[in-house]
């Protein structure tokens, strides 16, 4: 290599002693708290049944193979019920987070208090998961699609919203203001300045959410909420796993299809 | 000039549409008429829980954290233990198969096995995936902790793949051309590329499986679920309203320390 000898030769490093020991530090420290925290999660844990699992697993597997066909008739109405769930879910929820997304954006908000609500709306609706939205208005509505579909409204009002709304804020101003230049009304600024801009990337949005809505929909059952979910729940309480197998193939030809044509639409729109 | 035969200016909905856009619209009303009528409303339930939702509202108002604040504290604290290890287990197990899940760095048949185990462990939700182990090794924490390393893995995996497919190509070349092993190309022009993105992603995940061990006790996988279930299932809903407040004032938190971190490395 043509590279010179020297008594005081300089090697390079990617990175400085200084940058090396806080990295190393952090890492210690990053480690360290994960050790401790893996001794006390896994303190009750009964390392029998963990050691047993991977036999368990494979009697599952064994007992998975070969799916029970016979039973795909009973699926086809849980699995429409789901695709239903999900596609009122993302609609009901792109109703509310319209609005929702108009007061968050600050350049639409009527007043800071509407801003804080509709902030405070999107927060709540996202930081609580769709399965424990469902488990509560399942005690509402009872059981069934119902409370699914409303479910998944609550939780993807929030999704929506706050990409609307960031979509909204980065909104070019001077069209806004030209609009505004000819004397337009609030509405009328929204409709003429705000909704161009944002369409695309609003319908983008709709489309995503839709696609994980379709996956959060096979397992709202599980809580009561319709859908495949509660053929999945009843069939393994009943530890039929011939057709759990066959209802997790289900499951996943569907949320690939819809990841598919999410996709697709997506890419159409841009 | 031709302006006068140009037409006027009309905004998007009033202009002519090609008539498959009509076709689609239609489609749409009969899929969403179909929809709407296999969604069963029995009424008189909806009114019973009208009734029910009013007194579950008070009830949210009114959190109480004091009457099962032992099983509040130990299922929140399990629920960001897990969180804990699972991120940095994931992410750590996540490292080979997302260089694997990267063509310009590996063989086609290794790219595309990658490939296919991500896209299949992406598919299945975190619950079905947690059902499946309780079934395996019986309820608790670490059916849970199991769950959310293969959720972080299929995320991580597939994120951190796509941004490796992303590094600049010059560098690549020109750390090849030095005649470096496989291993130093990946240590000196991949890592130094993807490290911002790569934290990004992993403190994100952090914050996403946080949201997800709250749901895991509900089949019996360990956290805070179970808590919440619970008390929902006695109608205790005091105290899911101070769960519920607990895990959306968590869930901010870290929101917000994520979004610092992201925006610090990029």
């Amino acid at each position: 290599m043509p590279l010179i000898e020297s008594q005081e030769s300089v090697s390079w490093t990617p990175s400085s002693f200084r940058q090396r020991l806080v990295r190393s530090l952090l890492l210690v420290v990053l480690l360290l708290v994960t050790a401790v925290s893996w001794v006390i999660v896994t303190q009750d844990t009964h390392w029998e049944f963990v050691r047993d699992a991977m036999y368990q697993g494979g009697r599952l597997v064994a007992r998975m193979f070969p799916p029970d066909f016979a039973y795909f008739p009973r699926l086809v109405q849980p699995l429409i019920d789901t695709i239903h769930i999900a596609t009122l879910g993302t609609l009901g929820a792109t109703l509310i987070a319209i609005p929702v997304a108009l007061g968050a954006a600050r350049n639409t908000t009527p007043h800071r208090l509407v801003r804080a609500l509709a902030l405070f709306i999107i927060v709540a609706s996202r930081s609580v998961h769709s399965l424990i939205w469902a488990l509560v208005l399942v005690f509402v509505f009872g059981p069934g699609t119902f409370a699914g579909v409303v479910a998944l409204t609550l939780r993807s009002v929030g999704f929506i919203g706050k990409l609307l709304y960031e979509a909204v804020e980065e909104v070019d101003r001077a069209s806004i203001e030209a609009v505004e230049a000819t004397g337009a009304s609030r509405l009328q600024r929204i409709v003429y300045a705000i909704v161009p801009q944002t369409l695309p990337q609003f319908a983008g949005t709709v489309l995503f959410r839709w696609d994980i809505n379709i996956r959060e929909s096979t397992f709202l059952g599980l809580v009561g909420a319709g859908g495949i979910g509660m053929l999945l729940n009843v069939n393994i309480n009943s530890l039929a796993f011939a057709r759990v197998s066959l209802i997790l193939v289900s499951i996943l030809v569907l949320v690939l299809a819809a990841e598919w044509a999410s996709q697709r639409a997506r890419s159409a729109i841009r | 000039m031709t302006r006068a035969s140009q037409p006027a200016w009309r905004p998007a909905w009033q202009r002519r549409r090609p008539w498959w856009q009509w076709l689609v619209a239609a489609a749409a009303i009969t899929y969403l008429f179909f929809a709407l009528s296999a969604i069963e409303i029995d009424v008189a339930r909806v009114q019973r829980g009208a009734e029910r939702s009013m007194r579950l509202l008070s009830q949210f108002l009114q959190p109480d954290f004091a009457s099962r604040w032992t099983a509040i504290r130990t299922g929140i604290l399990e629920s960001l233990l897990m969180t804990v290890v699972a991120t940095v287990v994931g992410v750590v197990l996540a490292i080979p198969i997302a260089l694997g899940a990267a063509a310009n760095l590996t063989h086609p048949i290794i790219f595309n096995a990658c490939r296919a185990v991500l896209t299949v462990l992406r598919s299945f939700p975190e619950v079905v995936i947690a059902i499946i182990f309780v079934v395996m090794m019986g309820f608790g924490a670490f059916a849970g902790l199991l769950t959310l390393i293969v959720a972080t893995i299929a995320f991580i995996g597939k994120l951190l793949g796509e941004a490796i497919e992303e590094v600049e190509p010059a560098q690549i070349e020109a750390i090849r051309a030095t005649g470096a092993t496989w291993w130093q190309l990946v240590r000196y022009a991949v890592v130094p590329q993807i490290m911002p993105r790569f934290i990004g992603v992993s403190v994100y995940r952090f914050d996403i499986n946080f949201r997800e061990s709250t749901i895991l006790g509900i089949v019996g996988a360990g956290g805070i679920g179970a808590t919440l279930s619970t008390s929902v299932q006695r109608y205790d809903f005091d105290t899911s309203a101070a769960v519920l407040i607990l895990i959306i004032g968590i869930v901010l938190v870290l929101e917000y320390v994520s979004g610092w971190v992201r925006a610090r490395v990029q």
